[in-house]
């Protein structure tokens, strides 16, 4: 809420006071301090962000506007492009959040809704657990049980939902006893699934904190106005907390952008657009990297930074979306009542 | 009482109104006969229709399964199960309750199971992980020794994962010994020193969140290794982490310090504390749980990504103690070649260091939980009663400076004491 400043001024004192602050020598050299250490952060970042932007843009400059439509990728006879695993990377992406989105929103409103008062606070924990267990032993579960697991899944929604193109399978018919299910390994459906599962509890963890945060005030008021509570959860903390569900959910989105070990332990890389999201073969930008880094030429470094420069600015945007959305939420402001 | 005259109108009414009795209640004459009501949440009837509804998804879904269509899998049982079992409960609510209630219901019965499915499946990852990792696990030499004797076909009690334990440990301890001092400063500086310097780094210190892990191993592959030509080392695996974890680090510690009360800060300068003395002897000490939460969790996610050691560790099987010199492994980079190996002992060693992993960021977590379990301010009992012993020992140095006569705090109470055993006595007289 604004205040206004009233002044109160004297007549006889028209100017006011000159207001000076004297430093001791302390002060003076911890400012000092505070900001060289502030300066050394900036000079890091930016040089971290500079040195991709001048080495992906050598690559970028060289192969033009063919860089966003190329599918293939073979940096050292100049043909190379980024569509095939910027496709893949956001398909990935986008299974992970279809999956994150309902399970996130869910577990945060069981957390801060309907779990028994004594058991809320374990559940925090273990959901920041499960935000902290490494990527590697999630590619691991996805590679060696998941896969199998879930083919049977894929192979009865590719029977029923071919006919929609983004379920179709190449060389799948579904009566032909004969069919194998490998066609569905390593596709980009179980690689979303993985990355999905991996992004839930941070993503869970920002929602239930802003559900959490939701005023007591207003929550009472709903239910003394008779509300049930699931009232009261869609009039009060969900309004309330939906900045958190969209800052939650783009945080998850940027995890799942980023991504390395789990794609690249999951998935089998393809250069081509694989829109056929149950078919085996998928790609992304982050696994391109851990891929080829080490054989790379000097040039295909520059192409890999190139690469990487587009991942972080995907990121980027999202990240800057995400902070604008929470900050522009009524997330942490008090209750009136 | 009102609708009891409406409904006879051709009577003669009285339209007056029936005062309730002194004790709350109706005169006994109107009272309709009323039942306690049940306030607790959890009825007979919820339980029994949650039972059915369980039970009748599982055998549908079951029948489904042997009978009917030729399913398979777990993961398609118990999903087809869980959608089965939402769709019964919904028509046994509705046969029941409508509207608002059966919404209520429903919704409550749905976030506990989205909840039990997203923790049925975390517990899934970790019990297939350590499970398989059993097998390595069980062997004293997995501990104890590392790999360099023990080829792909060598038995489980040969080899072990000691090195990368060794590195990781080492590679974390380097980031740290950067991060920490620079992390913490930056965010001081953020909320000390605050201007448009100060939101400039705020806004790149964001940015950087942002930037993908494999990125940061990306370049200082291209710089220290490619252009400086270092060589693969636990050192540029470090500084990889740290450029992972810094912008980590100084996001939290930044919200950290935002929380601490005005009014603290506002007491050390009004009584003359300068800046410096104030961050250091009241901002710092009142964050100081939140700026451990924050370390670890940093830590916790420094320790376990395995795309920048990737890029800038180089693997080996040998002990590698010299950061600077040599191929260092760590846990995440040994799990993940060895799990790539097609032979079974290598990929249930690789599983072994999954499990390890886990367990030193499950140590690094109650590390947290008992450091920075307590919110600001919150003292543990024996800091409490240092603090009580600190406080009442002044009372008494500035007393006797001023040359005052005191009881101390503990003839006080044995004061007390004496006169409340005296006045149990004098009562037991009486009685």
């Amino acid at each position: 809420m604004p205040t206004d400043v009233i002044e109160h001024r004297e007549p006889s004192s028209a100017t006011p006071r000159r207001l000076t602050t004297v430093r001791g020598r302390q002060d003076t050299l911890f400012r000092a301090a505070a900001r060289s250490g502030g300066l050394a952060v900036l000079a890091i970042m930016t040089l971290v962000g500079l040195f991709l932007f001048v080495r992906g843009f050598d690559a970028i400059t060289d192969a033009g506007a063919a860089f966003i439509t190329t599918e293939a990728w073979s940096p050292n006879e100049g043909n190379f492009g980024i569509a095939a695993v910027l496709f893949g990377t956001v398909t990935i992406a986008a299974i992970a959040i279809c999956l994150a989105l309902p399970l996130s929103i869910g577990t945060a409103l069981y957390i801060s809704e309907f779990a028994p008062r004594g058991l809320k606070r374990s559940l925090v924990t273990i959901v920041d657990l499960m935000a902290a267990v490494p990527s590697v032993v999630y590619g691991l579960w996805g590679f060696l049980w998941l896969t199998d697991a879930v083919l049977p899944i894929a192979e009865w929604i590719s029977t029923h939902f071919g006919w929609i193109p983004v379920f179709g399978v190449d060389g799948f018919e579904p009566g032909d006893p004969l069919a194998t299910t490998t066609v569905f390994t390593a596709s980009a459906f179980i690689a979303g699934i993985v990355v999905g599962l991996m992004v839930t509890p941070i993503a869970s963890s920002i929602m239930r904190e802003a559900f959490s945060q939701a005023p007591v005030g207003e929550r009472e008021g709903a239910l003394a106005l008779g509300a049930t509570s699931w009232g009261m959860i869609t009039s009060v903390v969900l309004p309330f907390g939906s900045g958190g569900i969209i800052g939650g959910t783009m945080l998850g989105l940027g995890r799942a952008l980023g991504e390395t070990i789990a794609v690249y332990l999951v998935i089998s890389p393809v250069f081509v657009i694989q829109p056929h999201v149950l078919q085996t073969g998928t790609n992304s930008i982050s696994s391109l990297v851990a891929l080829r880094f080490n054989e790379a030429s000097e040039f295909e470094l520059s192409a890999l930074m190139a690469a990487g420069l587009a991942l972080f600015l995907m990121t980027l945007v999202i990240n800057f979306g995400a902070s604008m959305v929470i900050a522009r939420s009524r997330s942490g402001a008090e209750s009136e009542g | 009482m009102m609708t009891e005259l409406l409904e006879r109108p051709d009577e003669p009414t009285l339209f007056r109104t029936s005062l309730p009795g002194r004790d709350g209640e109706a005169p006994a004459g109107t009272k309709p006969p009323q039942t306690r009501r049940n306030l607790s949440s959890l009825h007979h009837d919820d339980v029994i229709r949650l039972v059915g509804a369980l039970l009748a998804g599982i055998c549908t879904a079951a029948w489904l399964f042997t009978q009917v269509m030729p399913l398979r899998g777990v993961v398609g049982f118990v999903a087809i199960a869980f959608v089965l079992f939402l769709l019964y409960y919904i028509v046994l609510v509705a046969m029941d309750d409508g509207g608002p209630a059966m919404k209520d219901k429903v919704a409550s019965v749905f976030a506990h199971a989205v909840a039990m499915l997203l923790f049925a499946a975390l517990a899934c990852v970790i019990v297939f992980t350590f499970a398989r990792a059993v097998d390595a696990l069980v062997n004293l030499n997995f501990w104890t020794s590392d790999l360099s004797a023990a080829g792909p076909l060598d038995p489980l009690d040969q080899g072990g994962i000691l090195h990368a334990i060794v590195g990781t440990l080492i590679q974390i301890t380097i980031a740290l010994a950067i991060s920490i001092p620079l992390g913490v400063l930056t965010a001081v500086f953020l909320s000390e020193v605050p201007g448009p310097f100060a939101r400039l780094v705020r806004t790149v210190v964001e940015a950087m969140t942002a930037l993908p892990s494999i990125v940061a191993g990306l370049f200082i592959y291209a710089t220290w290794i490619v252009t400086f030509g270092m060589g693969q080392s636990g050192f540029a695996a470090s500084l990889a982490i740290t450029i992972m974890m810094l912008p980590i680090i100084i996001r939290a510690a930044d919200v950290v310090l935002r929380l601490v009360p005005g009014n603290l800060k506002e007491a050390a300068l009004a009584m003359g504390a300068s800046q410096w003395r104030t961050v250091w002897h009241v901002t710092l000490p009142t964050t100081r749980s939140g700026l451990t939460t924050a370390i670890i969790l940093g830590t916790a996610r420094g320790i376990g990504e395995t795309s920048p050691v990737l890029l800038t560790a180089g693997y080996t099987t040998y002990m590698n103690t010299n950061p600077f010199e040599g191929p260092m492994v760590s846990l995440p980079l040994a799990t993940f070649n060895l799990v790539r190996s097609p032979e079974p002992n290598q990929i249930a060693r690789g599983f072994g260091a999954a499990a390890v992993l886990m367990l030193l960021v499950l140590i690094l977590f109650i590390v947290a939980r008992v450091i920075g379990g307590r919110g600001p301010g919150q003292l543990s009992r024996r800091q409490a009663a240092r603090r009580t012993r600190q406080s009442r020992a002044d009372a008494v140095r500035f007393a006797e400076r001023d040359g005052e006569f005191v009881l101390t705090y503990e003839a006080v109470q044995r004061a007390r004491r004496g006169r409340a055993s005296a006045g149990r006595r004098s009562r037991k007289q009486r009685s």
